[in-house]
């Protein structure tokens, strides 16, 4: 086990290395001077000039790519142009609240597609099959701009029960000590304030989590078919041994490991990709930081932004391949 | 064996979180059903006087870059720092005149060279310190001296260069504490825009003990002298500001707190605002107006134009050079048709280049009217019996801009109209940051689309900063070089009574209409929405109002 994590961990150098490269070379390609848009239509020619000659702007590209290199190996993301606040210190509010959406959404879409799968290669074809099915149809293919004002229209408008937008009572907020609020709020010993952090979180991550629910459920469904079929299974139910304990523990075991791919891909995928989801629900998530860099050309903000979020996805997938090798003893010794 | 039952206890524990979680989320909708979400918690709550009734929450756009009005030039940082610093002198609410704010009175000298402001006594920054002519010396000079210790990594001082000169034609040449309260201002030459520049939030005193002590840190953590101050900052999220007990005025403000948050998207706001959730909302979309205007609770707020959307000809290009040309295209805009279509009524045809709310505007000038055949009838005059020969490029904006929601839907309107008088165009939007590079060239355009917001309220900034022929390359993208136009814009610059300005500018608006480089389109007026509960709410042309007269009912 050791000697794998070893070897995975030794991949991961050029695959960092090639990260840096790829963010770097993508922000320079965009056309346009970005002095001007940073400084936007009333700068003056001086202050566009100072500005490029402080972003080392005019350097030739390679003595930009290294000093960027540099700087990151000093843990320094650089400082963001439209507020002038060091990235390190600024994303860290903006990462802590994509991850507190972030798990509650995965644990929404692993909780009901992993059980949908599940039941619907259990009883296949049922009614619960078929309309299970037809849902997550429906789910990969709903725009979450849609379905998140849906939510918002029927929840919060119609029916009042959940609140749309944001992530606690602004009113009466808890002290931001970690940024997860939920964990805020239970170190201030706050439980009416946790409560209403749970409310507002309910809809953003149904929003957010339907579409990788789908996606699981589908996967769960096809490869427990497959599983379900097999010998050992047979010789499972032959024992006389439960539905129930069959399904559960002996056939999901083999079943899982192409479902923990597409969770741990999922999961990845929503932490820089839910730049919708959080616009809608006003939540402010490293998705909306980083897009809102793009738009007022915050080059050091893109750049760091892009390259945490990448780092994460390698980081997810560097897991998802040592629960491989947990869950599948022949992934270790290959 | 180990490995699997590892891997089966992770499954449930990931099982259990979840059931837990969807346990507590299913409960949860039926109590709070019973009780009114937000009110009922802060009834047992550990908040104490603060009733919901004297907070207002705002929900806006977008949130602020920095909180330091001296450093930014974004909208959203400034209405925030306008709740926390006062200027020297401010606007009259929802106008763009000016009055006495720190300064309670002022004095100019004959030559226009030197200002006399007797300053407000009395007045505490909020960290307690004394407001005084040293503090208002102590801002000029960390705005004006490029080496000032107060000028921190990365920042700059944009407006103060852009209005009072940059560093080499700076217009104020000294700025002296006479005793603790008079400051007399030395000008290298007559700026008549001077007083109205000096109200802008971008030029908010700040506490120099604060600037001193929070160093970097200031503009995350702003101290002023304004009608609130500063509390909490979280990011892209909420900005929370208190009110300032020891405010000048006497009285206000009337509202304990204010939050102000971020809601990028427009739907959003709009059905936080519907549900309670917020009580004041900015850039309520057009497409709204309806639900709005058949809810009870609710109102609609209208905030003074102090834009310009227009059609610029490429001077450069021929024929556009002919002012004929111009005046033949100038009948082939349907500014109404178009206003109907896209702006949801919410906008004006735009006559000159400079709003109608605005002292100087010249209301004797008529409009160019929509008229086909008297396009066609001019281009005759002009040469072209049978339309222009060739195709020409439009330039139209990639982006939603406050003065054009919809610039290339706009574009096509245009198009086809253009293309009945026998001119053919073809409508280009490259990226923005391109965009404007290429139209600032004047190359590749022969004629674009653009617009402008104003600063300070002065005709100045609308006519001068785009249309003098001072202003080519930077805003000046027509390329449009009238002498007598600049002659009468200096004499405006230079003059200080604003009755004479104002004549001058009227003037100016003469030959601006009569050379035609622009085709004026709208002014727009911008849509808030707010309870109906909402008093004493007065938006400003500027984009910064006071959230000091506002109560609820």
């Amino acid at each position: 086990m050791k000697s794998y994590l070893l070897k995975r961990l030794f991949v991961m150098v050029p695959v960092l290395i090639g990260m840096t490269i790829i963010v770097f070379s993508i922000i320079h390609a965009i056309p346009g001077d970005p002095a001007e848009t940073i400084l936007g239509q009333k700068a003056t020619e001086q202050s566009k000039e100072e500005l490029r000659e402080q972003l080392g702007l005019n350097n030739p590209w390679y003595q930009q790519y290294f000093t960027y290199l540099g700087d990151l190996l000093k843990g320094d993301l650089g400082q963001s142009i439209r507020t002038k606040v060091p990235i390190a210190q600024e994303i860290m509010p903006y990462l802590a609240a994509t991850a507190e959406l972030t798990i509650a959404a995965m644990a929404f879409a692993v909780f009901f597609g992993v059980n949908a799968g599940i039941i619907s290669a259990w009883k296949q074809n049922s009614w619960f099959d078929y309309i299970s099915m037809l849902v997550s149809l429906v789910g990969v293919s709903m725009p979450i701009f849609w379905l998140g004002l849906m939510e918002q229209w029927l929840f919060s408008l119609k029916l009042g029960w959940l609140p749309s937008i944001g992530r606690m009572d602004q009113r009466n907020p808890v002290e931001a000590v970690t940024h997860l609020y939920l964990i805020d709020s239970m170190l201030a010993g706050r439980w009416d304030q946790l409560w209403t952090v749970v409310k507002h979180l309910i809809l953003p991550s149904v929003a957010l989590g339907t579409i990788p629910m789908a996606i699981i459920a589908r996967m769960t469904r096809s490869s427990m078919l497959e599983v379900m079929n097999s010998d050992y299974v047979r010789t499972a139910k032959a024992k006389g041994l439960s539905q129930f304990f069959v399904v559960y523990k002996h056939a999901l075991k083999n079943a899982f490991i192409p479902v923990l791919t597409v969770i741990g891909l999922q999961t990845g995928a929503l932490l820089g990709g839910a730049v919708l989801t959080e616009t809608i629900f006003a939540w402010p998530g490293v998705g909306r930081y980083i897009y809102e860099a793009i738009s007022s050309r915050d080059y050091p903000v893109i750049q760091s932004g892009i390259l945490i979020i990448a780092f994460l996805f390698v980081m997810i997938n560097l897991m998802v391949d040592l629960l491989y090798a947990a869950v599948d003893p022949r992934i270790r010794y290959r | 064996m180990k490995a699997k039952r590892w891997s089966s206890s992770l499954l449930l524990l990931m099982l259990g979180i979840i059931v837990a979680l969807a346990g507590c989320s299913g409960g949860g909708s039926g109590s709070s059903e019973a009780q009114e979400p937000d009110t009922g918690q802060q009834a047992e709550g550990e908040v104490p006087a603060s009733s919901a009734q004297d907070t207002l929450i705002v929900g806006r756009g977008g949130d602020s870059a920095a909180l330091d009005p001296a450093i930014v030039t974004d909208g959203e940082s400034l209405k925030i720092g306008h709740q926390v610093f006062d200027s020297l002198l401010e606007y009259k609410e929802g106008t763009t005149e000016i009055q006495g704010s720190l300064a309670e009175s002022w004095d100019v000298s004959e030559d226009g060279l030197e200002y006399t402001f007797k300053l407000r006594q009395g007045v505490k920054f909020h960290d307690g310190t004394d407001f005084n002519a040293d503090a208002v010396v102590f801002n000029f000079t960390r705005w004006s001296d490029p080496n000032s210790e107060y000028k921190f990594s990365g920042e700059s001082f944009y407006y103060y260069d852009s209005m009072f000169g940059p560093e080499g034609s700076r217009v104020i040449k000294e700025v002296k504490a006479l005793d603790e309260f008079t400051v007399v201002f030395t000008l290298n030459q007559p700026q008549g825009p001077f007083l109205q520049n000096l109200a802008m939030t971008s030029f908010g005193i700040a506490s120099p003990t604060a600037l001193q002590e929070k160093g970097e840190n200031f503009k995350n953590e702003p101290v002023g002298t304004g009608p609130f101050v500063f509390k909490e900052w979280r990011r892209n999220d909420s900005i929370t500001l208190e009110k300032n007990p020891e405010y000048w005025r006497e009285g206000l403000p009337k509202l304990n707190r204010v939050i102000v948050r971020s809601i990028p998207d427009n739907s959003a706001r709009f059905n936080a605002l519907q549900s309670g959730e917020i009580d004041l909302m900015e850039d309520l979309s057009p497409d709204d107006l309806a639900v709005l205007e058949s809810n009870p609770n609710l109102q609609k707020i209208e905030r003074p134009s102090n834009n310009v959307g227009y059609l610029g000809f490429n001077l450069k290009k021929e024929p556009f050079n002919d002012p004929k040309v111009r005046l033949a295209l100038s009948h082939a805009v349907n500014k109404q048709g178009i206003i109907d279509a896209f702006f949801a009524g919410q906008a004006v045809p735009a006559v000159n280049p400079i709003p109608p709310s605005m002292w100087g505007y010249n209301d004797s000038i008529q409009d160019y009217e929509y008229d086909l055949n008297k396009a066609n009838q001019l281009l005759a005059e002009a040469g072209y019996p049978d339309g222009l020969p060739g195709e020409y490029v439009f330039y139209a904006m990639p982006v939603p801009r406050p003065y054009m929601p919809d610039g290339k839907k706009v574009a096509e309107v245009i198009q086809a109209d253009f293309e009945k008088i026998g001119v053919k165009v073809t409508i280009e939007s490259p990226e923005w940051a391109t965009y404007l590079d290429e139209v600032r060239e004047g190359e590749k355009d022969d004629m674009y689309m653009l617009g402008w917001t104003g600063d300070n309220g002065d005709p100045d900034n609308f006519l001068y900063t785009l249309l003098d022929k001072d202003a080519i390359p930077s805003n000046n993208y027509s390329y449009y070089a009238s002498d007598e136009l600049h002659e009468i814009l200096i004499a405006a610059q230079r003059e200080n009574d604003q009755d004479k300005r104002a004549e001058l500018y009227e003037q100016a608006q003469v030959i601006i209409k009569a050379d035609a480089p622009w085709v004026p389109i709208v002014h727009t007026t911008p849509l808030l929405a707010a309870q109906a509960n909402v008093k004493g709410y007065v938006p400003a042309p500027t984009g910064s109002e006071y959230y000091y007269n506002i109560y609820f009912e």
